[in-house]
């Protein structure tokens, strides 16, 4: 496993560019995420922040800069075996659906030759607030839009890794069930010490879930702050339209 | 049983020195009865016989003697000449025997017999009522009125240089309108007057039956088509016995009995065995009680029910060949397409040229697939076999591709995230989730399979075609239906069977 060290950040993209065809995705980019942080990518779709999130497992090959893990570049390592390092949370789940509940959390665990699978797994799920007795046995389709979430999260962090992406996990919900979710993610992140990278395009979401937030635009990092400092210190324009779009305040965020 | 099956006739196609003698016929009532009179001056004289009644057509049925896969059929000399020889006709009918004789021996390597001793040729006829209204006694009157006449003939009479365009041109025919029959049809349609002319052949049994007239041929277009037998290089070298058996019925057969004899199969219903013995016994060729049968010409036609349950073993029999032939021919399908599917998916930029493709050979004809595999494979199971696993792979390829292609790209796209292999995805996430896909192609397979075995007929591979190939020629409903039926319900088990397995495989389900 994974041994970080607090003189290295955790991860760290370094000039990362992407392009699809004409369209830049990302521009130069450059990001620390410190070890145990929980940084939010900001913005609107098409900024690049899913594109970076995407980045650091390999789901996305950059065209030109180095992107970091642990201190080593991805480039130089295995996809497959970066990604069973890494837990992935996608917006829709992507629960498989012919597979129960308990079996789509072990999927990790089984492709590591894990042991006591069946045991971490339950325990993935009591992490996210599932009574695995209860939702072991179920099927995908016969969960809500929130439980198959849950689950999702559930098996990203069964394999106990040491960074966690989330591609705009919560974005689907409901209002209600989202802020339940979020509330789950605050009481997780008091348990786990997992690097965490959350891309959302709700400032509000971001406020409340990170230790740090990165507002993206057009393909470039427009400022990169603690959510306190950002509020207080808008670095650009944009930023600023932002937060007052937003309606984000001091007050709000203290 | 099904491996049993393919070795058991892979064995069987491989020649072998105590082969019995393989009798043929073309898929029309006069082939089937002088084929069965063949058999049985075969038997009589202590040979065995293979009977492989109804192949596909001339084409069909002459590929399989010249390859050796059958050994004697009925043919016609004009049909030699011009349709398998491809020459111009000839008026004499000695000379187009011996034109024959000669060419298909030197050619071909196959003999014709000598003549049986009547012609059957082509016969144009009309309803009693038109001839006596439009006064048509020749070819040349019904060129004169054929502005007004509507005319039904067969697809083969319609394409075949001695057929219709021959026809136009000798007599300087236009006629209002011509519409492709099949011969099983064409009679019916006549006597309805939904046409008004149609291609017959002289001894018919129908054109009795209908009160047709035959008009007569005054400018000698058609050229004189002697029945003969056509025996295989294999009997003609080798089984002189059998060639010495079979040239007893040469010269004995004239017109005028050849046409009482089709009318008892055609008309009267009458067994197709019982009337090539009673024909042989008449003769005396063969021995036994012929006269009894003979003096009662009409037989009563047996109800559906009754002539199924007389037949309930030959049905049975049939039954078992036709599900042989699904269920070997839709495993070997799935072995070859289910991964040909998969490796598509891998290269979806020729994916789409290689599934047309293979959808192509879908719509091949049946019989002209047969008739091309005939030299390689010759007849019987194995080439009906591959005909089939043709025609069922285009729904497999197809349904395979597509179905692992779109398999929930999210759980397919979050299986690669978490850490999968590609070619685990495909093994626990692709393949599982396409499931339900794949099989709703191997169901639509297997339904196409069950009716295209029928096909299987044509080329002496058995299965419940025969009974409808049979029927169709010697226009007998009850044997159609004996085979139509259980081939229909058939489809209905089949694909209720494999909609359980289907439902087996559905993802998620309980």
């Amino acid at each position: 496993m994974l041994s970080p060290t607090q003189d290295r950040f955790a991860l760290a993209a370094e000039h990362v560019s992407k392009r699809f065809g004409a369209i830049v995705a990302l521009d130069g980019v450059s990001l620390d995420v410190p070890n145990g942080a929980c940084i939010a990518l900001v913005g609107e779709s098409g900024s690049g922040k899913s594109t970076l999130l995407r980045c650091f497992n390999r789901l996305v090959d950059p065209d030109s800069g180095v992107v970091r893990v642990d201190g080593a570049d991805v480039a130089a390592t295995d996809p497959v075996h970066l990604r069973r390092r890494i837990g992935y949370v996608p917006q829709d789940g992507g629960l498989l659906p012919h597979w129960r509940v308990q079996r789509n959390v072990e999927l990790v665990l089984r492709l590591n030759g894990n042991e006591a699978t069946t045991e971490r797994a339950a325990t993935a799920l009591s992490l996210v607030g599932l009574d695995p007795s209860r939702f072991g046995d179920r099927w995908p389709s016969e969960l809500s839009g929130g439980q198959r979430q849950r689950v999702a999260i559930a098996r990203a962090l069964a394999a106990e890794p040491d960074v966690l992406l989330l591609d705009e996990p919560f974005g689907a919900l409901d209002a209600i069930t989202r802020s339940e979710l979020q509330d789950a993610f605050i009481a997780l992140r008091a348990r786990i010490r997992a690097t965490s990278v959350l891309v959302t395009h709700d400032l509000h979401e971001a406020m409340l879930l990170a230790t740090h937030i990165a507002v993206m635009h057009r393909g470039r990092i427009e400022q990169c702050a603690r959510p306190d400092e950002l509020v207080g210190a808008p670095a650009t324009e944009y930023v600023q339209t932002l937060l007052r779009r937003a309606r984000v305040t001091h007050a709000v965020s203290a | 049983m099904s491996l049993a099956l393919l070795l058991g006739l892979a064995f069987l196609q491989a020649p072998a020195p105590a082969r019995p003698v393989i009798v043929a016929s073309k898929p029309f009532g006069e082939s089937y009865l002088l084929a069965e009179m063949f058999s049985q001056l075969l038997e009589s004289q202590g040979l065995r016989v293979d009977r492989r009644p109804g192949l596909g057509a001339t084409e069909i049925a002459f590929r399989a003697l010249r390859s050796g896969a059958i050994d004697v059929y009925p043919e016609y000399t004009g049909t030699g000449l011009l349709a398998i020889l491809g020459e111009p006709p000839l008026g004499d009918a000695s000379a187009v025997y011996r034109r024959v004789s000669t060419e298909f021996r030197s050619r071909f390597g196959v003999r014709w017999l000598a003549p049986l001793g009547f012609q059957n040729s082509y016969a144009i006829a009309v309803r009693r009522g038109t001839a006596d209204s439009l006064h048509l006694a020749t070819l040349s009157d019904l060129a004169r009125e054929s502005q007004k006449i509507r005319a039904g003939l067969t697809p083969d009479f319609i394409g075949r240089a001695d057929g219709l365009p021959g026809l136009q041109r000798a007599y300087n025919l236009r006629f209002r309108d011509v519409r492709a029959l099949g011969p099983s049809v064409k009679y019916q349609a006549l006597a309805a007057g939904q046409v008004d002319v149609i291609d017959g052949y002289s001894t018919d049994g129908l054109i009795a039956r209908y009160d047709l007239v035959v008009l007569t041929d005054d400018r000698h277009f058609f050229p004189p088509y002697e029945a003969a037998a056509l025996v295989s290089e294999r009997l003609a070298l080798h089984m002189p016995e059998a060639v010495l058996a079979l040239s007893e019925l040469s010269g004995r057969l004239d017109a005028e009995r050849m046409r009482t004899l089709n009318k008892r199969v055609e008309v009267d219903g009458a067994s197709v065995n019982v009337v090539a013995h009673d024909a042989l016994a008449s003769l005396g060729l063969v021995v036994g009680g012929a006269t009894e049968r003979a003096a009662s010409p009409v037989v009563k036609r047996e109800t559906l029910s009754a002539y199924v349950v007389a037949q309930r073993s030959v049905l049975a029999r049939l039954s078992v060949r036709h599900v042989e032939l699904v269920i070997v021919s839709l495993l070997v399908a799935i072995v070859i397409a289910l991964p040909l599917g998969l490796l598509l998916e891998r290269a979806p930029h020729c994916a789409e040229a290689i599934i047309r493709s293979v959808g192509v050979l879908q719509t091949l004809p049946g019989i002209a697939l047969l008739a091309f595999m005939i030299p390689l494979l010759g007849i019987g199971v194995v080439p009906a076999l591959v005909a089939l696993v043709l025609y069922s792979l285009y729904p497999i390829v197809r349904n395979t591709y597509t179905g692992v292609r779109d398999a929930d790209p999210s759980a397919v796209a979050a299986a690669h995230a978490l850490g999968m292999t590609d070619a685990q995805v495909l093994r626990h996430v692709r393949l599982p989730l396409a499931a339900p896909v794949i099989m709703a192609g191997v169901r639509t397979a297997a339904v196409i399979d069950v009716g295209t075995a029928t096909l299987a007929a044509f080329i002496g591979a058995g299965g419940l075609g025969e009974p409808i190939v049979a029927g169709l020629a010697l226009a007998d409903t009850r044997m159609i239906l004996s085979g139509a039926i259980p081939a229909a319900l058939l489809a209905v088990v089949v694909d209720g069977a494999l909609a359980l397995v289907e439902r087996r495989v559905r993802p998620g389900q309980r």
